[in-house]
């Protein structure tokens, strides 16, 4: 039966994909974009790793559809197409994803117990993280105190990934308050590209 | 978004539920599912819906973007300062087990914290992405 949840997920999840490279209609592969997050949530949830399918729910089909919409807003909503074909680019994927797949032959087996990334620090964080830290789920021990030092840099990313944006596309609102009189323009109007943005 | 009603009325139900749940998330997180990055998350998309809703406009006067850009700063330096509090208290940098009499209550603080720290900062940087983004088409 889980085995039959799991093919209709990742079934799903190749055919979402195809689509996306397929269409030009840009808010179209956004939204599909969302469903491709909701679907790999599902299969986390599935793998009973609920705090990746929440992050996974939350940031990937949420957050993250909103910022493509709002650049989509900027941008314009059609994909130019491009016209002639490119043999290297084709050489260069097929490649990569054979390779890939190579890569895969390697793995260990899902949910084994030998495996090694089960058999290095996992046991020690399952059976002492109940009286060491005292927190419940062990996901929160190991984050937040097993891997702070981790953790610390994950939100120095967030930040630094935060400052940046706010560099690039102008900073807060406050600073850049149209003056008085000045007409607001809807978002996407007839907005033409400012400098360093390619045009759709 | 002025005559779209029934958007208005469930995104005005919706709101406060998303804010309440964020913060069950953040402060349910050593029991269920969650911590601090999955609430911190949730938080911004009560905030973004509420911009997208009623304008970003209105939402700037909710959360000023000053405000925004000071606890993006501020959820990190807060993580970070658990750390050499750590550190001070005569442990390594991180290092809980010496924030309280016993270890188990040090790790418990040490936790709160520093997943406090991690929500301030991505439902801020979230925030504030959002802000900038919609901002942009509007100069």
């Amino acid at each position: 039966m889980e085995n039959l949840i799991d093919i209709a997920l990742l079934g799903f999840l190749a055919a979402t994909a195809v689509f996306i490279v397929r269409l030009r209609n840009l808010f179209a592969v956004v939204m599909l974009f969302g469903i491709y997050s909701l679907l790999s949530a599902g299969i986390f949830l599935e793998l009973d790793a609920v705090d990746v399918a929440f992050t996974e729910a939350a940031v990937g089909a949420g957050i993250s559809t909103i910022v493509m919409l709002g650049t989509l807003a900027l941008i314009g909503g059609t994909e130019q197409r491009s016209i002639k074909p490119r043999p290297m680019a084709l050489f260069v994927v097929l490649v990569t994803g054979v390779a890939l797949i190579y890569g895969t032959l390697d793995l260990a087996a899902l949910g084994d117990p030998e495996a090694p990334a089960h058999r290095h620090v996992a046991p020690r964080y399952i059976e002492e993280s109940g009286t060491e830290v005292g927190v419940p789920n062990i996901v929160t021990s190991v984050l937040a105190s097993y891997r702070g030092y981790d953790t610390l840099g994950e939100v120095t990313v967030i930040f630094t990934a935060g400052i940046g944006v706010m560099i690039l596309l102008g900073g807060a609102l406050s600073r850049r308050r149209p003056a008085a009189g000045e007409p607001a323009e809807r978002p996407g109007d007839g907005d033409p590209p400012g400098p360093g943005e390619d045009a759709p | 978004m002025k005559h779209h009603r029934i958007l208005r009325v469930v995104a005005k139900l919706l709101i406060p539920a998303i804010l309440l749940f964020a913060l069950y998330v953040q402060f349910h997180g050593d029991f269920g599912p969650g911590g601090g990055f999955q609430a911190g998350v949730i938080f911004a998309a009560g905030i973004i819906l509420y911009g997208l809703i009623f304008g970003v406009e209105q939402a700037t006067k909710v959360v000023p973007p000053r405000a925004v850009e000071i606890l993006i700063a501020a959820g990190l330096l807060l993580f970070a300062g658990v750390g050499v509090a750590g550190l001070l208290l005569g442990g390594n940098y991180l290092d809980y087990n010496v924030l309280a009499q016993d270890p188990v209550h040090g790790q418990h603080y040490g936790i709160l914290l520093i997943e406090l720290g991690v929500g301030v900062t991505v439902a801020a940087v979230m925030i504030s992405v959002f802000f900038s983004f919609a901002g942009r088409g509007r100069r």
